[in-house]
């Protein structure tokens, strides 16, 4: 029974948010256009300039779009996990606690935005011209690698929303502590890791596997060495980099939940 | 509080690397900002960003959609000058946990720009507090548009959205092409950010800034105002 459950939720919510065109609308519009400020950020910046870290700006545009593309599908499904302070606090993950599914994929499902499809898009189209005007030598295996990137990106975005967002058992307002991580991590990974310092790119490239977003990936594809010594290959390991995080994501979750205490009456 | 200090922190030190990554490319130096005065600019607008409250919590336009704002219309104030009052109240507050922590931060640790002419302080204060005028004041207009449209949940997220760009949170409008930084000077959103910023850093005229800036306040009060007496006459109570 289980696995029809979901695809009606989903569609339930999608039919729901269908309902008000007009509003849908614009908040498309103002996700599309969220995502061309971070653009035109980057047009500024190399309006002045003409190299980041090494990169010229159709390759910073490229890792700007993968991570664009990944951070926007993990919002699509992992983006509810910002209402967890709602739910412990009013006593609501009482609720999902007593239903026979999945305490995570309840909250996953309970409210996916398509709006956020908006982003997407935009990010799609920077990746689509960015693949067309930086120099790649194309081999089939660059291809999967260029298809599989946004999604071990989604997947590794949506397992630090997990973690991050796990704080929240023990600290209730601890939302924006998560923010830093979450939504931090979508603009440090926009860019080159090389321009960040030391503690700042052990904590957010490697400690929370931002590097294997965009940036390993991206070097791979443009055939271009690490200007931070590791090799060639490390640029090939997201998917792997993902099912790890995915994994640890899991059991940082059931942890959490075991200390979960509701709020009493 | 805590938990908002440490992701204005983080936020601050993502964007400051990459503005640095930036002038070492541009030797040193681009549009006047040196790694110091960037320092500068960058812990400064992450202080004003909670100060001047860039990004508001769109609560009078919930009231609006649930009809409770009635109560608000009908007490013997001016609703627009009662909330501009709480408004200014909240920045007192948010000097001490807002501005002033980020700005110490980025003071202890970077290289900084203090103002050469210690009468740049009490102008930057002046110039930091027009900018909360004004940014109540947009913040008023995009709420109130709720009377209007009901659901202002689009436009509300729209400013969110480009606030940081056009105010020159995210990069200084100095960065930006000459014709978008004309254009960007025009309109009434570096006034927020980047002219108290400016007025710290010694960019440009003292005394034309703060002009452009109390200008703008002055406008957007009058439009809030307007306004509001042109929505008030649209509202109908049902029953009581």
């Amino acid at each position: 029974m289980a696995e029809f459950i979901y695809p009606k939720l989903i569609g339930a919510k999608l039919r729901s948010q269908l309902a008000y065109r007009t509003s849908f609308a614009v908040d498309f519009v103002s996700q599309v256009l969220a995502q061309c400020y971070e653009l035109i950020v980057i047009l500024v910046l190399f309006s002045q300039i003409n190299a980041l870290g090494g990169f010229t700006r159709d390759e910073v545009l490229l890792m700007y779009a993968f991570a664009g593309a990944a951070f926007g599908v993990a919002d699509l499904f992992a983006g509810q996990l910002d209402n967890l302070p709602t739910y412990i606090r009013t006593g609501s993950f009482d609720v999902l606690l007593m239903r026979p599914l999945g305490t995570l994929p309840q909250i996953m499902c309970s409210d996916i935005r398509l709006r956020r499809i908006g982003r997407i898009t935009g990010a799609i189209a920077v990746m689509i011209y960015a693949l067309t005007h930086v120099a790649i030598d194309w081999t089939p295996a660059k291809v999967v690698l260029t298809v599989l990137t946004p999604v071990a990106g989604a997947v590794i975005y949506s397992a630090v929303w997990v973690v991050a967002c796990s704080i929240c058992f023990w600290i209730v307002e601890g939302r924006e502590f998560a923010n830093a991580v979450t939504y931090g991590s979508n603009a440090f990974t926009s860019y080159p890791i090389n321009v960040y310092s030391r503690p700042l790119r052990w904590a957010m490239a490697y400690v929370v596997p931002g590097a294997f977003v965009a940036y390993y990936p991206s070097l791979a594809l443009l055939g271009k060495a690490d200007p931070l010594g590791l090799p060639g290959w490390v640029g090939w390991t997201s998917p792997l980099v993902a099912a790890l995080a995915a994994t640890a994501a899991g059991l940082v979750w059931r942890f959490a939940v075991r200390h979960y205490r509701g709020t009493g009456s | 509080m805590l938990a908002g200090m440490t992701t204005n922190v983080v936020f601050g030190l993502l964007r400051l690397a990459i503005l640095s990554a930036a002038l070492t490319a541009a030797n040193g130096e681009i549009a006047d900002y040196d790694i110091a005065a960037t320092n500068t600019y960058v812990w400064i607008g992450q202080g004003l960003l909670g100060f001047v409250l860039l990004w508001g919590n769109n609560e009078l336009a919930e009231r609006v959609r649930s009809g409770d704002v009635v109560v608000d219309l009908y007490r013997p104030w001016h609703l627009q000058g009662a909330l501009l009052a709480q408004d200014i109240g909240r920045g007192g507050y948010a000097f001490l946990t807002r501005l002033a922590p980020p700005a110490v931060f980025g003071m202890l640790l970077f290289p900084f720009q203090f103002p050469e002419n210690p009468v740049r302080w009490p102008l930057f204060l002046l110039s930091a507090t027009i900018a909360l005028v004004i940014s109540f004041g947009v913040r008023f207009l995009v709420e109130i548009s709720a009377f209007w449209l009901l659901d202002n949940r689009g436009l509300y997220g729209f400013w969110n959205v480009s606030s940081g760009l056009l105010c020159g949170l995210t990069v200084p409008i100095s960065f930006f092409p000459e014709w978008a930084r004309d254009a960007l000077w025009m309109s009434p959103f570096p006034a927020l950010l980047q002219a108290p910023i400016d007025v710290f850093l010694g960019h440009g005229n003292v005394g034309k800034l703060l002009l452009y800036q109390v200008f703008w306040a002055a406008v957007i009060l009058a439009i809030g105002h307007f306004a509001l007496q042109r929505a008030v006459r649209k509202v109908v109570v049902q029953g009581g």
